[in-house]
């Protein structure tokens, strides 16, 4: 087989089907990047029994076939190469890509031991790639990274119909977001756990692509997979079969203070502050009067105050949180103004924006003596 | 000292301020500051010296004064100054060179009795250092009570003088300390600090160094008087908001710092070594799990906290391997320990081996007081912190045996049943709910 192509989209397919190449693969074929035709086009793609990703091209292909080529090598390859029309050539176990007046030579890897890819999953609606990928940043800040607890590595994904609710939490804070899509059917109530490490990286990777198609497959209310597709570019991802906590209790109803102030200021602020503090001391907050002042460090060691102005309703308060995940709420709403709410020093805070929509960010403090 | 009425009349120098009069209520802060240090030392070694001018300083023309006694200190000699400057001012005195290991060994025993007083001791050199006796009242009476015994047992165990500043704050009680050198006692109450601090030069008030002077003469302030004359606004112009606020509090002598003991970075451990080697890992991780509970019993009861995991493991055939790991947070709790501990036992994959001694320590230990503990959400606001302090008290009340984890329930498994109990007698396994110290019948689990 003969393959014409163009270096960038050739740069740009492999890349994202490259994306998803196991680091350690459980087997020496997953490392393997996966090319197969069809009259007219050819697929790139790659997958880890978790996660696949596929990017079509057009090219002069004139029949089916498929040839595995060693993954990394071929993107490295591809990165380097010097010409913009590229000639891709492979027959039995020796494939060779050549261009201006470079050639390479490697070797194909046992075509019949790559595992079959998942079958592409139902379409059940449309979202603006930007909206998914803005929603997703917002919510993933607050996943776990422990892979024991399971549960808290994804994204909670709840369908209903017109809207999508995601959810994350490490059980120090809480990231709430809905946006709206377009589901085929306004009927639909789905709640799925996503790796939210796969749909960070699908929706940064999609969130320039326009409208991105979700799809589904197994049974209804037992899914197994889902699909994300936008302009040539594919991927699956297996769903986590765990229970994720039911946040909504936690979510609290009624608050005794409420501070309201300019988001930059306030980042900007814990971010200074927090030089001094270590990595799990906390930064102590006052909120009283026009002011939330914050103090970070403590005795003998290096200490930091800074304070910022706010605009208060209800009791003052003084709580600590940990400054990294201050910062991460207040990086992800984006907003010009943050509010933040409180009942009790030793309950969780909640920071919205009325530029943010729905977007919740639940934090819980720090309890500073035993 | 030739005059020395603080033999007999411990407050005597103080006699001609109106603090001797008055309470001292509120003044929780001690100051000690050992009388010329070095210098002391060397005349109580050298009884030939006592009554002559002394001067400790290291050997050679260049050197500089470290201590001189208060009869070289009349002839103008003071700690810093050129040897050569000293000898000119007071020819008769005696040099003497340093005896660091004397000074060391006396700063010991001085910084011993002053936690026999209070754990609260801030050493801040060998020969000073601050105490909070706020919680030592009750028992040992008023501050200014504490101060007089203090200097009472400072003379009688090292044969050397110290004077003592009581006040509500670290500047005042130092203030209060020297007003009342040598050998004195000085108690500042807060109705007298205005007089007190007022004459004072500002140089005087901690934290006022050459360069805020000379910007703080320029507006004309000399004494803390002045100081405090001058509109906050002015200062807040001069020296901004922060600087401002704090040079107005020094004036009225006030400094929030407290008290901050210095926790030595010990350790906490407990290890077994087995009867016969062990093979079995249900047994070896329920010792573990028993080692842990002990530690974990110990840290509270020194209420410290610990970060870091040790646990060292030896095999029969005397390969010892220890692995640590640090918690994202200091803990005290059993179950914290044995997660860690636990873990880092099986990393070892010594499933296979005769195990004979198995062992955990805890390190990075902080005070309880000062542990921070991120919250998560939904957790109860009574926990396993309430269990353990239920469980410390019934086993006080009790003894070891009243509580204990079912895991570990059955005599095998008592981390005080091997060769190192310690000289426990070894009781047979029984019902850990003795009468009044477990959950009521009936109670859920």
């Amino acid at each position: 087989m003969k393959l014409h192509l163009q270096r960038d989209s050739l740069m740009s397919a492999v890349a994202w089907a490259a994306r998803t190449l196991p680091g350690r693969p459980t087997q020496p074929i997953l490392a393997g990047l996966r090319l197969a035709t069809t009259e007219g086009f050819v697929s790139l793609s790659s997958f880890d029994r978790e996660v696949s990703s596929v990017a079509e091209l057009a090219t002069d292909a004139v029949a089916e076939q498929v040839v595995i080529l060693p993954g990394r090598l071929l993107a490295d390859i591809v990165k380097a190469l010097p010409h913009d029309d590229v000639l891709l050539e492979w027959e039995g176990t020796r494939a060779t890509i050549r261009s201006g007046k470079v050639s390479f030579s490697l070797p194909t890897l046992p075509a019949e031991e790559y595992p079959p890819l998942p079958a592409d999953p139902q379409p059940i609606g449309v979202i603006p790639g930007a909206d998914l990928a803005r929603c997703v940043t917002q919510v993933a800040i607050a996943s776990g990274k422990d892979e024991s607890l399971v549960m808290l590595t994804g994204i909670r994904v709840e369908i209903d119909g017109p809207t999508m609710t995601m959810a994350a939490t490490d059980r120090y804070r809480l990231a709430v977001q809905e946006v709206a899509w377009r589901c085929d059917d306004d009927t639909r109530q789905t709640n799925l756990l996503i790796p939210a490490r796969t749909l960070v990286d699908v929706s940064r990777s999609m969130g320039q692509a326009g409208d991105v198609t979700i799809g589904l497959a197994g049974d209804a209310g037992a899914e197994r997979l889902i699909g994300f597709s936008a302009q040539g570019r594919r991927s699956t991802s297996r769903l986590l079969d765990a229970e994720f906590p039911k946040y909504r209790s936690l979510l609290p109803t009624e608050s005794t203070t409420e501070a309201t102030m300019a988001t930059t200021a306030v980042l900007e602020a814990v971010r200074r502050v927090s030089i001094v503090a270590e990595r799990t001391t906390p930064v102590r907050c006052s909120f009283a009067g026009g002011e939330l002042s914050m103090r970070a460090g403590s005795g003998d060691d290096a200490t930091a105050e800074e304070s910022v102005e706010i605009s208060l309703a209800g009791d003052p308060i003084e709580i600590a949180f940990n400054p990294g995940f201050l910062i991460d709420g207040l990086a992800a709403l984006g907003t010009a103004e943050v509010t933040m709410a409180f009942t009790e020093p030793r309950k969780p805070m909640v920071m919205t924006s009325e530029q943010a929509g729905a977007y919740r960010y639940l934090l819980m403090p720090i309890r500073l003596t035993g | 000292m030739i005059d020395d009425p603080g033999a007999d009349e411990p407050s005597g120098h103080d006699a001609d301020t109106v603090s001797h009069r008055v309470g001292d209520v509120g003044c929780t802060i001690l100051h000690v500051d050992m009388d010329a240090f070095y210098a002391s030392v060397a005349v109580r070694d050298h009884p030939q010296l006592r009554g002559r001018p002394v001067i400790v300083a290291a050997a050679g023309h260049r050197g500089v004064v470290l201590s001189a006694t208060y009869e070289a200190r009349a002839y103008g000699v003071r700690s810093a100054m050129p040897i050569a400057q000293a000898h000119r001012l007071c020819p008769s005195a005696v040099i003497v060179p340093p005896a660091h290991a004397a000074y060391a060994q006396a700063s010991g025993q001085v910084m011993d009795i002053l936690r026999s007083f209070t754990p609260l001791v801030e050493p801040l050199s060998l020969d000073e250092a601050f105490l909070d006796v706020a919680g030592a009242r009750r028992l040992l009476g008023s501050p200014r009570f504490i101060g007089e015994q203090i200097r009472a047992a400072v003379r009688e165990q090292t044969g050397l003088t110290c004077s003592v500043g009581v006040a509500g704050s670290k500047l005042l009680a130092k203030l209060a300390t020297n007003a009342g050198k040598p050998d004195g006692l000085t108690v500042i109450p807060p109705a007298d600090v205005a007089q007190f601090l007022h004459p004072l030069d500002v140089t005087a008030l901690w934290g006022i160094g050459a360069r805020t002077a000379h910007r703080l003469g320029e507006l004309g302030v000399r004494t803390v008087a002045d100081l405090i004359e001058v509109p906050l606004t002015t200062l807040e112009r001069a020296f901004g908001a922060n600087q401002a606020h704090r040079l107005a509090a020094l004036a009225r002598g006030e400094d929030p710092r407290p008290v901050v003991s210095d926790v030595p970075d010990r350790s906490f451990g407990a290890e077994h070594t087995f009867d016969e080697d062990v093979l079995d890992s249900e047994r070896l991780t329920a010792m573990l799990l028993a080692l842990c509970e002990r530690t974990a019993a110990r840290l509270r009861r020194a209420a410290v906290r610990g970060r870091t995991v040790v646990v060292k493991v030896r095999r029969a055939d005397l390969v010892t391997l220890t692995r640590s790991r640090t918690l994202d947070h200091p803990t005290d709790r059993g179950q914290e320990l044995y997660a860690a501990a636990r873990g880092l036992y099986a990393g070892l994959r010594w499933e296979r081996a005769r195990i004979r001694l198995i062992g955990l320590r805890v390190s990075g230990l902080v005070s309880s007081a000062e542990a921070t503990e991120q919250l998560t959400l939904g957790q109860a606001d009574r926990g396993w912190r309430e269990v353990d302090v239920a469980r410390d008290r019934a086993v006080a009340r009790f003894g070891e045996d009243a509580v204990t984890p079912a895991r570990l329930l059955g005599g095998t498994h008592s981390a005080r049943s091997g060769p190192h109990a310690g000289g426990m007698p070894v009781k047979p396994p029984q019902h850990p709910t003795p009468h009044g110290a477990g959950p009521p019948p009936g109670a859920p689990g």
